[in-house]
């Protein structure tokens, strides 16, 4: 991937570094892969092991020399030069060589040749013209026949090569270093030149394994990753619900930061549980704990992990911090994640992988992880151990680069510790900024609201304390109200008859002024009807109603 | 081992020094080094000489039997151990050296 697509072709690419960095393997690997996955046969010249050695070295990285010579897809030929067999007599030139090389060419029809390494012959001769304008001739040679050759070359005071090798291999080098760093070792890589074609120029990290070598781009890794609506679990429903009832963005990272003791693991194994249940894969990279450490504990909490183990839902991976140097872990982290193709990656705790004091380190290997996990749209979650002072301060830089930050707090209080967790930082999402007690019951993990009595947030016994308290409280508070609600119950009953009685006594005056008015009226019109009787009987005619001043007639 | 042309001495059957050139076709050097030889050997080793002569060109899987780089290259196989000499044979004190020889009085 760093050379965009591989060694040129036809050409002979240079593989030169100090001793034990991996040259040998380098080629040998090549001619392998060539032999096995493209049908491409080789020839190894080896200039310094013999045949029997080299099939033994390299048997430790699943490589079957043996079996590849007697498929005749590879030919190993031991060519060695001992100066003190020889003399040397005048001219000469290195046909022979050039036969032999030919003759193993011939005989698999290799593609891929490897000769390890040339250097060697300059040990064992003398007459550097000769060997400098027979090495010329064979780079050529090696051409015109077609082949993609790898030469090795061990790495000289201030040249790439002890004799200038380099000179003639023009198209192609690859510089292969092999340092002690931080107490471990650290192999990188770099392409040096390579004519007719773009390649990454910087130092690459790669790991020699059972598989043979791998390499991981340091910076290859762009921006441009996908960004998902779909919300993943976090395995705590009151979680989930802080963000809005779903839980974290797929594809995000997630940073679970606290001080030792709060619960941090069981909060990882959670969201790993959560999604094994929803039969998706997951790696737990455990710095801290082996796998069979981890998978108790969250038994305790009423996890089953190992039932994910055994579906094969579930990777653990655990392995010392200082086991590996840095770029190491992230070859290794790199090949599991291409192998094991999880959903969810944890690393527990991430800041295992911090060497004292090294922040860019931290900064880059974890910018590397967690952009890669992104690139492969798998959920990251990660823990890692801050010191309480710590949040808002040094560590920064880890917590920058995730997209959700909870943080896991012990209280002290009433002579006892609990936890708490809250969120400080959710990108993209409306999260709860309300704190929540956080508790690990054999149920699993679960938050509760905090109470906020008078003093502050209460949890724990305070705070069941406080509870029995403030109940006992509002139950006589109920009880004072029942009895003021039935004292003015009462009251208003008094009042109540009070305005009944007022009430009929109205009703008797109105109905005695109603009767007074009522005779009144009666005697006004008894006495004009009386009146009327008497004028009739006077023999005044009554016209109508009676008149004042009308006077009869006779 | 095969052979293209052997030259047997003409006294000895086992000779003392059985010697192996291993050249690569015609070429002049390969001539001037087969040549010299014959001379080396009438001079200092008369009667204690055989001389092999193996064209690479035309056999080039004996190359790696004697390990041979560079042509032309000798190859003294008896007396053990096994010497080897590169190069035209122009020099004629190292190529007595080589073969550890003394030279033979003149």
């Amino acid at each position: 991937m760093i050379t965009m697509g591989g060694l040129p072709k036809g050409r002979p690419t240079l593989v030169c570094g100090g001793a034990g960095c991996g040259k040998t393997l380098f080629g040998i690997e090549f001619l392998v892969r060539g032999a096995t996955q493209f049908g491409e046969p080789g020839v190894c010249i080896s200039f310094e092991e013999t045949a029997e050695d080299l099939a033994q070295n390299v048997a430790s990285l699943g490589f079957n020399l043996q079996e590849l010579q007697r498929k005749k897809k590879l030919v190993i030929d031991h060519i060695y030069v001992d100066k003190s067999e020889i003399a040397e007599t005048g001219e000469y030139d290195l046909e022979g060589l050039f036969i032999r090389l030919n003759g193993a060419i011939d005989s698999v029809k290799a593609k891929r040749v490897l000769l390890d390494t040339p250097e060697a012959l300059f040990a064992g001769l003398s007459n550097t013209g000769i060997l400098r304008s027979e090495m010329r001739r064979l780079f050529g040679w090696l051409k015109d026949k077609g082949v993609s050759a790898v030469i090795t070359g061990e790495r000289g005071e201030g040249t790439l090569t002890r004799h200038g090798l380099e000179e003639y291999v023009s198209d192609c080098v690859i510089l292969l270093d092999h340092r002690v760093q931080n107490d471990s070792v650290t192999r990188r890589l770099r392409v040096l030149k390579y004519r007719g074609s773009t390649h990454g120029t910087n130092e690459y990290p790669f790991l020699i394994d059972q598989k043979g070598i791998s390499v991981l781009p340091i910076t290859a890794v762009g921006l441009d990753h996908k960004a998902s609506n779909e919300r993943v679990s976090s395995g705590v429903p009151e979680l989930d619900a802080m963000f809005g009832g779903s839980g974290f963005y797929r594809g995000s990272s997630v940073l679970v930061t606290g001080t030792a003791g709060t619960g941090k693991t069981s909060l990882a194994a959670s969201f790993v549980d959560a999604a094994c249940r929803r039969g998706e894969r997951g790696i737990y990279f455990a710095f801290e704990e082996s796998p069979n450490q981890i998978m108790r504990n969250m038994q305790s909490i009423g996890m089953d992990l190992r039932k994910w183990v055994r579906k094969g839902l579930l990777h653990i991976e655990s392995v010392r911090p200082n086991a590996f140097g840095m770029e190491m872990h992230l070859v290794r982290m790199h090949a599991l994640l291409q192998e094991h193709s999880p959903d969810v990656v944890v690393m527990d705790p991430i800041s295992g992988l911090i060497p004292s004091g090294s922040m860019f380190d931290i900064s880059s290997l974890v910018l590397r992880i967690v952009d890669f996990i992104k690139a492969k749209g798998a959920t990251g979650f990660f823990t890692a151990l801050m010191a309480e002072d710590d949040v808002h301060s040094t560590n920064l830089n880890i917590s920058s680069l995730v997209d959700t930050w909870l943080l896991l707090r012990n209280i002290e209080s009433n002579g006892e510790r609990n936890r708490v967790m809250y969120v400080l930082k959710s990108r993209g999402m409306s999260h709860s900024n309300q704190i929540r007690e956080f508790l690990l019951t054999d149920r699993g993990v679960k938050l509760r609201e905090v109470y906020l009595g008078a003093g502050g947030v209460l949890t724990g016994s305070a705070r069941v304390a406080r509870e029995a308290e403030e109940r006992r409280e509002e139950s006589s508070r109920r009880r004072a109200e029942r009895k003021r609600e039935l004292a003015l119950r009462a009251s208003m009953a008094v009042v109540d008859a009070k305005l009944a009685a007022l009430e009929a006594q109205r009703n008797r005056y109105k109905s005695g002024l109603q009767a007074v008015i009522d005779e009144d009226e009666d005697r006004r019109v008894a006495n004009l009807k009386d009146r009327d009787k008497l004028q009739i009987s006077r023999g005044v005619v009554v016209n109508g109603p009676v008149k004042e001043g009308h006077k009869g007639e006779l | 081992m095969k052979t293209t042309k052997a030259e047997k001495s003409k006294t000895a059957v086992r000779p003392k020094y059985d010697l192996r050139l291993y050249v690569a076709g015609q070429t002049p050097r390969s001539l001037q080094a087969l040549s010299n030889l014959k001379r080396i050997c009438e001079e200092h080793l008369a009667g204690q000489y055989r001389i092999e002569i193996i064209d690479l060109v035309k056999r080039p899987q004996l190359a790696a039997g004697d390990q041979i780089l560079a042509i032309p290259t000798l190859v003294r196989t008896i007396p053990k151990p096994a010497r080897k000499i590169i190069g035209d044979l122009s020099n004629i004190e190292k190529v007595l050296v080589g073969l550890e020889v003394r030279p033979a009085e003149q």
